[in-house]
C-alpha cells in the first residue's frame, strides 16, 4: 500500500486545488494568487502552493517589511560605493548600524543611524501588523488565538530589543544592527559589556526553555511517528478517544522515566516552553543596562557565581617551552 | 541500456541488495578508518596548555603539527659573538669618516659586526653605508635607539619569561619593511558617519571581521580606554553620556582583543578568565605581560615610529592618510606566544641592549 507521509512524501496529492471554506460567502474576496502544485515542496509538506489570504494587515505588513528590506539593502550597497561585486563579497560583513550613542533619542543624521531609525520603524510596524494578521486569520477561522499569542511572545522580545530597551537606556544606539555578522557582534559585545550575560538568571531561563523546546519537540515528534502505525498520528481523535496508540506511547514514557504527558497536555507543554523562551529572554534583555550593569558582580552579590578558593597555582601549569616541546 | 536477459533475470530473482550493501559498506569503511588511525595515528592530534584552575576550561589548544614545528624564521637568524674590546682598539668614530655619534664609540670590529648583521636582518645590503638611501640610514639610527630603549625600558615585557630581548630581526625577519605593520584607515564604509563608518568592511586592521577597523588606532596610537565594564552591579549612567562605555566601545575592545589573540596564536583564556573578562584578580600572569606590551606599543608608535613620517619616501607611507607605518603585537609576535618562540636574540648584541653603550663581558 502506498504511504502518505510528511517530509519526503512518497505519494503526493496533486489534483484540483483546494480553495478552503467559503462559509460566509465573502472569504474568496481576500484570497489572491492562482494556486499551483510544486513537486519539490511536496517532498516536505503540502504540494499545493496558494492561494494566500493577505488581508489589509498582510498588505501593510508586507509593504513595511519591503521598505525595511530595501532601506537596509540600499544602505549596504551605498556603503560599498554602489559596487555590486563588492556588495556580494562583503554582504555578510555589511550592516545598517544604529546611530552613534551621543544622539540619544533624538533623530540622528541619515548617514549616522537616521536611516536605521526609519528602517527600524517600518520593521516594527511590519512585525506588529503581521501579529494582527495572525490574530485576525485565527478569528476568521473561529480558531483559538494560540498562534497569535505565541507570536506575541516573539513580538515582545523584538520590541524589547528595538524599542523598549533603547527608550529606557535613552539612546537609539542601543538597538541591534541590521546585518549578518554585525548583529552577532552586537550580541557578543552586549554580553561582554554587561559583565557576562550567562550570569543573568533570565538568560538562564530562556536557555532552559529554548533547549527544553527542542527536547520536547524531538520527544513528541518521535513518539507520534512511532505510534503512527496504530493511528497515533490522528492526535485529535486520540485526545478524545484514547486508543492503543496513546496507550503504548504513554506506557513507553512512563516505563522510561516514570512519568508521561497526556495526548493533549504535551501540546501545552510544548507551547509554554516555546512561548517562555522569548518572554524570559526579553525580561533578561530589558533588565540589562537598566537595572543591572554587571551581571557577574550581581551574581556574586547573590551567591550565584562561586569564587575559587586559594591560590591559582599557575606555577604548576607548565611553560611555553614545555608546550612547544623545547624544554631543556 | 542493460541487456534484456539481465533485466529479466533480475526481476525473476528479486533480492534485497541494499541492506547488505549498506551493512558491508559501513562495516568495511569503519574497519578501513580504524586501520588507518592505528597505523598512521591521529592526524589532527592536539595538546593544550593549561592557563587556569582545573574545571574552568582555561587552556590554549593547538594542533601538534603547529605546536611542535619550530618557527622557520629561527633557523634564519644571523648572529655573531661580540668581540671583547682590547685596550687601544680604535673606535669606529676614529677609523671611519662621517660616523653617527650613536655608534662612534664602538670598536671597529664590533661596529663592522653590527652593521653586517643589521644589513642581513633588514635585507638592505648597503645599510649604514653610503650605498643605502639617506632616509634608510636615518630610520636605521632611530630604530637602533628604539631597540635599545625596548631592551632597557621594556624588559618587563620582552624579558617577561627569561632574557630574550629584541633586535632588528625580531620584527624585520630579513625584509626592509617588516610584515604586519599597520596604517590608519579612516572611514571604511562610504557615505556614512560616526559609528556606521568605522566597521563592517573586511580589513586587515579588523582581522577580517565586521568589528571596528579603528581599534589599533584608538588604543595603540591614541591611548583610548580599553576597559568597558562597570565595577558595581548597577551604576546610574547612560550610553548617551560622554565617556560612559557602550556596547560599541565593547566591540572596539573586542576587535583589539581578537587582533591580540590572532597575533599570539592564543585564545581569550590565555590572559582572561572568560567568565569575568574585566576582573584582574581572575586574570592570568600573561595578562600583566600583555598590558605592558600595550603600553610599550603605544610608546613605540608615538615616540619612535610616527615621528619618522617626514623621513619616509611616499611609497612607504599609508594608503589613506600618508601616515608613517606603525607597529602592534603581530609585528613582532607573528602568530607565536613569544616572538621566534622565545629564542634569545640579545645575548650577542650588547650594542643594542641598552642606551648607555655596550657592556661586554
Amino acid at each position: 500500500m502506498a504511504e502518505y507521509q510528511n517530509i519526503f512524501t512518497q505519494v503526493q496529492v496533486q489534483g484540483v486545488p483546494e480553495m478552503g471554506m467559503d462559509d460566509s460567502g465573502e472569504m474568496m474576496e481576500q484570497r489572491g494568487g492562482k494556486p499551483f502544485f510544486s513537486t519539490l515542496l511536496g517532498f516536505f509538506g503540502n504540494a499545493q502552493v496558494g492561494p494566500i489570504n493577505l488581508g489589509l494587515y498582510g498588505v501593510i505588513s508586507a509593504v513595511c517589511f519591503m521598505i525595511w528590506f530595501n532601506i537596509v539593502g540600499f544602505s549596504m550597497l551605498a556603503q560599498v560605493g554602489w559596487s555590486i561585486p563588492e556588495f556580494i563579497r562583503q554582504l555578510f560583513w555589511l550592516a545598517l548600524e544604529p546611530p552613534s550613542p551621543e544622539y540619544g533619542l533624538s533623530i540622528p543624521p541619515l548617514n549616522d543611524g537616521g536611516a536605521f531609525v526609519i528602517a527600524g520603524m517600518f520593521f516594527l510596524v511590519g512585525c506588529v501588523t503581521w501579529w494582527l494578521r495572525t490574530y485576525q486569520l485565527a478569528q476568521q477561522h473561529k480558531m483559538g488565538k494560540h498562534v497569535a499569542w505565541a507570536f506575541a511572545a516573539l513580538l515582545w522580545l523584538v520590541l524589547v530589543l528595538g524599542l523598549f530597551r533603547p527608550i529606557l537606556m535613552g539612546s537609539w544606539s542601543e538597538a541591534v544592527p541590521y546585518g549578518i555578522f554585525p548583529h552577532l557582534d552586537w550580541t557578543t559585545a552586549f554580553s561582554i559589556r554587561y559583565g557576562n550575560l550567562y550570569y543573568n538568571p533570565f538568560h538562564c531561563l530562556s536557555i532552559v526553555f529554548l533547549y527544553g523546546s527542542v527536547l520536547l519537540f524531538a520527544m513528541h515528534g518521535g513518539t507520534i511517528l512511532a505510534v503512527t502505525r496504530y493511528g497515533g498520528d490522528r492526535e485529535l481523535e486520540q485526545i478524545a478517544d484514547r486508543g492503543t496508540a496513546s496507550e503504548r506511547a504513554a506506557l513507553f514514557w512512563r516505563w522510561t522515566m516514570g512519568f508521561n504527558a497526556t495526548m493533549e497536555g504535551i501540546h501545552r507543554w510544548a507551547w509554554w516552553f516555546a512561548v517562555l523562551t522569548p518572554i524570559t529572554g526579553g525580561i533578561g534583555i530589558l533588565l540589562t543596562g537598566t537595572v543591572v550593569d554587571n551581571w557577574f558582580i550581581w551574581a556574586q552579590e547573590h551567591n550565584f557565581a562561586p569564587m575559587y578558593d586559594g591560590s591559582y597555582g599557575y606555577g604548576a601549569y607548565g611553560t611555553y617551552e614545555g608546550f612547544i616541546g623545547r624544554s631543556e | 541500456m542493460l541487456p534484456q536477459w539481465f533485466t529479466k533475470w533480475n526481476s525473476d530473482n528479486p533480492k534485497d541488495i541494499y541492506g547488505p550493501a549498506i551493512l558491508v559498506g559501513t562495516l568495511g569503511g569503519a574497519v578501513a578508518v580504524a586501520a588507518l588511525l592505528v597505523t598512521w595515528g591521529q592526524p589532527l592530534a592536539t595538546d593544550s596548555q593549561q592557563t587556569g584552575p582545573r574545571g574552568t576550561g582555561m587552556s590554549v589548544p593547538e594542533f601538534d603539527r603547529d605546536r611542535l614545528t619550530p618557527d622557520p624564521d629561527i633557523a634564519k637568524i644571523i648572529t655573531s659573538e661580540p668581540i671583547l674590546p682590547q685596550p687601544g682598539d680604535a673606535t669606529a668614530g676614529q677609523f671611519y669618516d662621517n660616523i653617527d655619534p650613536l655608534l662612534a664609540d664602538l670598536t671597529v670590529a664590533n661596529y663592522d659586526r653590527l652593521v653586517a648583521a643589521m644589513q642581513s636582518w633588514t635585507g638592505i645590503p648597503g645599510l649604514l653605508t653610503d650605498d643605502a638611501a639617506d632616509y634608510q640610514n636615518t630610520v636605521a639610527y632611530q630604530m637602533i635607539q628604539m631597540t635599545q630603549s625596548i631592551n632597557e625600558n621594556w624588559a618587563g615585557h620582552v624579558n617577561a619569561n627569561g632574557v630574550v630581548g629584541v633586535t632588528c630581526y625580531t620584527c624585520h625577519r630579513g625584509e626592509p619593511v617588516p610584515s604586519e605593520i599597520w596604517f590608519r584607515l579612516g572611514p571604511v564604509t562610504e557615505g556614512t558617519e560616526g559609528w556606521s563608518s568605522n566597521q563592517n568592511r573586511v580589513t586587515v586592521q579588523s582581522q577580517f571581521t565586521s568589528l571596528p577597523s579603528d581599534a589599533l588606532e584608538v588604543y595603540l596610537l591614541d591611548y583610548g580606554r580599553i576597559g568597558v565594564h562597570d565595577l558595581e552591579a548597577h551604576v546610574a549612567a547612560y550610553p548617551s553620556e560622554e565617556g560612559y562605555p557602550t556596547w560599541q566601545d565593547t566591540e572596539r575592545t573586542f576587535s583589539l582583543m581578537n587582533y591580540m589573540s590572532n597575533s599570539l596564536g592564543v585564545n581569550c583564556v590565555f590572559c582572561h578568565n572568560s567568565r569575568a573578562f574585566y576582573d584582574t584578580e581572575q586574570a592570568t600572569p600573561q595578562w600583566n605581560t600583555a598590558m605592558l606590551g600595550i603600553s610599550m606599543v603605544q610608546e613605540l608608535n608615538n615616540d619612535w615610529l610616527v615621528p619618522l613620517e617626514d623621513v619616509y619616501p611616499p611609497e612607504r607611507l599609508g594608503p589613506v592618510f600618508a601616515d608613517a607605518p606603525k607597529a602592534a603585537c603581530k609585528t613582532c609576535h607573528k602568530g607565536y606566544q613569544q616572538p621566534l618562540q622565545g629564542t634569545n636574540m640579545i645575548s650577542n648584541w650588547p650594542e643594542l641592549a641598552s642606551t648607555d653603550g655596550p657592556f661586554y663581558d
